[in-house]
């Protein structure tokens, strides 16, 4: 009785809450209800009795993907107003296909039952004695190892791909990492970064050495020895334009 | 009032209607849609938990960790692309994605 009750009370909250991810008129909202939802499934999942997959639900979705859409919605900067705006437009539509479709699984759902002697098809039978994730431990190191190693391979590869689709190589721009260049540093000589200044004096004619302007020294480029001369300052601005373009 | 396997599938088929028609109605808002297909996703898990434990078959938990797994892949890469969009476009419409083909 507690547990129809409690199961009731769930599936309404999920129900509910999964409708405001969908309508919600704030994305981070969407995202928050989106949480919820979550933790109502695993609720769910536990009444079910699959105790390992409720803790994994809140772990891996709550802990992990809600948290990426969260971080995701507040970083992009979107104008949500102007996302709303088809929504009228589009609503009939789609309230059409999922009445069609809510009719149909209806259909299925009440004209179905299970074949004679399904429990003779079971592959793990769940037994009394092993607690839930123990028995599952057992099947996925042993019977199911392929389907848990190609799970960890999908795994890597949306890792891998994630890095490789977001990152972005910035050493070329001014605003990006200085990084050492370890050989170019060596190579340093002392007439590339002083000159000699001749001081007018009463007397005798004194100079001192005096640094040159630092320019940005583009690690990977061209202009990784400051050249010397009368070109100096064209390149320097050449290359401070060429920067330029590239941070816009 | 027993709660078995019906309830369990009815729950699950709104939760697969309401992530279908999240997709069709905001069909501007591809971070919504992508936590559509999340939903629709937990509707497929709450099936296959649900059937495990009407028959008493464990395989269908295995299972339902590795739907999680792609889930949660498809998610982070779905919203690597989104960032990646939104960088080259700065919006993130459905509408224009017409653009990313060749």
């Amino acid at each position: 009785m507690i547990a129809a009750i409690a199961f009731y009370v769930i599936a309404a909250i999920l129900i509910v809450s999964s409708a405001m991810v969908v309508s919600a008129r704030n994305p981070v909202h969407a995202v928050l209800f989106l949480i919820l939802a979550f933790f109502n499934a695993a609720a769910l999942f536990l009444l079910a009795g699959a105790e390992f997959l409720a803790m994994i639900l809140v772990i891996v979705y709550v802990g992990a993907v809600a948290v990426l859409f969260l971080f995701v919605v507040m970083m992009l900067d979107i104008d949500f107003a102007q996302m709303r705006e088809g929504l009228q437009r589009y609503a009939p539509v789609g309230a059409a296909v999922g009445v069609v479709l809510l009719i149909e699984l209806a259909a299925v759902l009440s004209g179905w039952k299970f074949a004679d002697g399904v429990t003779r098809l079971r592959f793990a039978p769940r037994s009394d004695t092993v607690s839930n994730t123990a028995q599952l431990g057992h099947l996925i190191y042993t019977d199911y190892i392929f389907l848990f190693q190609t799970a960890g391979l999908v795994l890597l590869v949306a890792m891998i791909g994630a890095i490789v689709l977001t990152l972005r190589d910035r050493t070329n721009t001014p605003m990006g990492s200085k990084r050492q260049d370890i050989a170019s540093q060596i190579a340093r000589r002392a007439e590339d970064t002083m000159e000699m200044m001749s001081v007018p004096t009463g007397g005798p004619t004194m100079a001192y050495l005096k640094p040159k302007v630092i320019e940005i020294v583009d690690f990977h480029g061209h202009d990784a020895h400051a050249p010397h001369g009368d070109s100096h300052g064209k390149h320097d601005e050449h290359s401070h334009d060429e920067h330029a373009d590239e941070a816009h | 009032m027993v709660v078995g396997l019906e309830q369990y599938l009815a729950v699950s088929a709104m939760l697969l209607v309401i992530g279908i028609f999240g997709i069709f109605m905001n069909r501007k808002n591809v971070i919504v849609i992508l936590m559509s297909i999340e939903l629709i996703l937990l509707a497929v898990n709450l099936n296959f938990v649900a059937f495990s434990a009407a028959l008493d078959d464990l395989v269908g938990q295995v299972f339902v960790m590795f739907v999680l797994t792609v889930a949660a892949a498809e998610a982070a890469i779905g919203l690597a692309i989104v960032v990646i969009y939104f960088r080259n476009r700065g919006s993130i419409e459905v509408e224009d994605v017409t653009m990313m083909k060749g």
